[in-house]
């Protein structure tokens, strides 16, 4: 018994273990397409999310009719949005993928479902932190004399920043994520690497190494951006 | 000349309507130091925002050096501000930004040229006594500190005008006074307004020369701050001069009305002596003059801006036409004198 378990186990292992098994030519390319789909996507979401945010926040602090509408509309389609599975929302958004970009095929075709799914999502933590800064600072450079635009470049992001970026290394993470079921759509990357070659080819190694890679990737994130927040959190 | 004329404000809350500031009048001079002063609730903070246009009032006017404040929008209003400086009770700092920084953030508001904005805020750390300290951050001052920093913040586009909002209430009573003091002395320094909010009666016997006592949105009482001292009117006036005068103030009046119902044959007096009196003798005399015992209670001198002030508070016995006699007596000598007859908390 115990020994049926010990030679169990140690098969197990060896097939996790067969490195022999890995192009790593491809997976680096994989690689590659993880990260592409990571940065591209972030560097829009972190647009889109801080001007959503300001929007936000904005709306909600007017009383006219037009801010109210404006909110409700807003607050409403980031909700659905970051309601949505995103396997299905990058099903759901295939016809507009096409319609956008003209191909779907590649890595590229992954970055507006990315996206529409994480700019919502950021857009809230970026709301959120500038509602966390006392009223009265804002208030401060109001009595100043200072316009809309001064208060948000000079008052509204600086003093937001630990949230804003501690916000976009959350977010950034979860992309990582996303961009592994990117695969569904054939967008490539480590998911695609994992599942097809590792899992439909019964390849195990190859799943963990991709597995370890994304991992790495993310501490990485994680690391560089705790040390952001750190250095532009002065309270 | 900065004037309100019948200001009201009122807020539409989920509860009804609800009147913040009910019709005030006021008008102050340039180069004064005014000090409004009122319980919580008041309306003191809702009634300085309308002096920089950060409330507007529901009806009324507020004019300074001849211009509508309480009518400007957008830009004009804007530009007024750069003229009015303002400090808080809680200093609200950027903490994103150093000592250094946060005195640059109005000159870069008004769009002061560069090279100017670095002498300029330099400049200012210095009058507030802050040399040395340009690169901190407010989380690494302390509470005066970080006033000083406010101040100097709020005098960087050379305002003609100063609001503080309770600027000391989160000081200790030691750092107040080091604030107040630097409030004087740029006062004189750069002859520019200064409008207080506080409620503390200490705040204003210390640097105002003009007062505003503020109750339920009404000013219910204003003038010179010595007239005030040696003349309240109102209850909640001499509640504010009792609790300055003698801040065990809850203990004097237990223990006046405890002398009250053990003496009731007596009187109990409290006299007030400003300036030259404080050295008169007056309660020997009417001992001489006058069969009537005195007994004091409790006394205290406190300097004022422009005068010190005697609070006497003095049990008299003896027959009852000799002590109204002595009471007058002690009128006579310009002494202002209130029989307690019940003792209000
Ligand atoms: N934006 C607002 N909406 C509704 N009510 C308000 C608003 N601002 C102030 N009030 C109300 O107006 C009244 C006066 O408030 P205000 O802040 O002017 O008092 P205050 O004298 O400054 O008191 P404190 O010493 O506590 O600062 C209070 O009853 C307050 O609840
Ligand atoms: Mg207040």
């Amino acid at each position: 018994m115990m020994l049926q378990f010990n030679v169990l186990a140690a098969s197990i292992l060896s097939q996790y273990t067969d490195f022999e098994e890995i192009d790593w030519n491809k997976m680096w390319e994989a690689t590659k397409e993880t990260l592409f789909m990571t940065v591209g996507s972030v560097i829009i979401v972190f647009i889109l999310g801080l001007a959503i945010g300001l929007i936000l926040y904005e709306t909600s602090n007017q009383h006219s009719l037009a801010a109210n509408i404006t909110y409700r509309v807003v607050s409403i389609l980031v909700n659905v949005f970051r309601s949505i599975p995103f396997i299905i929302l990058i099903v759901l958004l295939i016809p507009v993928t096409k319609q956008l970009l003209d191909t779907m095929v590649g890595p590229k075709a992954a970055l507006p479902a990315l996206i529409v799914s994480s700019a919502p999502f950021y857009a809230r933590l970026v709301e959120t932190g500038f509602r966390e800064i006392d009223k009265g600072v804002v208030e401060a450079v109001e009595s100043m004399g200072a316009n809309k635009w001064q208060v948000i470049f000079k008052v509204l992001i600086p003093e937001s920043l630990p949230s804003i970026a501690a916000g976009i290394t959350t977010t950034t993470i979860s992309l990582v994520g996303f961009t592994a079921m990117a695969a569904v759509i054939g967008a490539g990357g480590l998911g695609n690497m994992a599942y097809l070659d590792g899992f439909q080819r019964n390849k195990p190694a190859v799943t963990l190494a991709a597995t370890v890679i994304i991992l790495i990737i993310v501490f990485l994130i994680q690391g560089i951006g705790d040390r952001i927040v750190r250095r532009v959190d002065k309270r | 000349m900065i004037e309100l004329a019948n200001i009201k404000k009122i807020y539409e809350t989920k509860r009804g309507k609800l009147t913040a500031v009910d019709g005030v009048d006021l008008s102050i001079n340039d180069g004064d130091i005014f000090g409004i002063i009122g319980y919580s609730g008041a309306g003191k903070s809702t009634l300085v925002r309308m002096f920089n246009g950060l409330e507007k009032p529901t009806s009324g006017d507020v004019t300074i050096n001849g211009s509508k404040i309480s009518a400007l929008k957008g830009k004009a209003l804007r530009s007024k501000r750069q003229k009015i400086g303002m400090i808080f009770q809680h200093f609200n700092l950027l903490w994103s930004r150093t000592v250094l920084e946060n005195v640059l953030l109005p000159l870069e508001i008004a769009g002061v040229p560069k090279k100017e904005q670095k002498s300029k805020a330099q400049e200012l750390i210095r009058l507030v006594g802050l040399e040395g300290r340009e690169e901190a951050y407010p989380s690494q001052l302390s509470g005066g500190q970080k006033q000083r920093v406010g101040i100097a913040r709020a005098l960087a586009n050379e305002p003609t005008l100063l609001l503080c909002d309770e600027a000391t209430s989160a000081l200790d009573p030691q750092t107040t006074d080091e604030v107040l003091d630097l409030l004087v002395d740029i006062n004189q320094k750069l002859k520019l307004t200064i409008i207080i909010i506080t409620h503390e009666m200490h705040v204003i016997r210390k640097i105002c020369n003009r007062v505003a006592v503020m109750e339920s949105g009404k000013v219910v009482e204003e003038g010179h701050v010595i007239d005030i001292f040696k003349k309240p009117q109102q209850e909640i006036t001499k509640r504010f001069i009792r609790q300055d005068t003698n801040p065990d103030s809850e203990d004097t009046d237990v223990a006046l009305s405890q002398l009250l119902t053990e003496y009731p044959e007596g009187k109990l007096i409290h006299l007030t002596f400003h300036g030259e009196q404080t050295n008169q003798p007056v309660l020997s005399r009417i001992i001489r003059q006058y069969p009537v015992e005195l007994n004091v209670i409790q006394g205290s001198i406190q300097q004022a801006k422009e005068d010190s002030i005697g609070s006497l508070y003095v049990q008299i016995t003896g027959d009852n036409d000799v002590i109204e006699q002595a009471i007058q007596q002690i009128k006579n000598m310009d002494v202002e004198v209130e029989v307690i007859n019940d003792v209000t908390v």
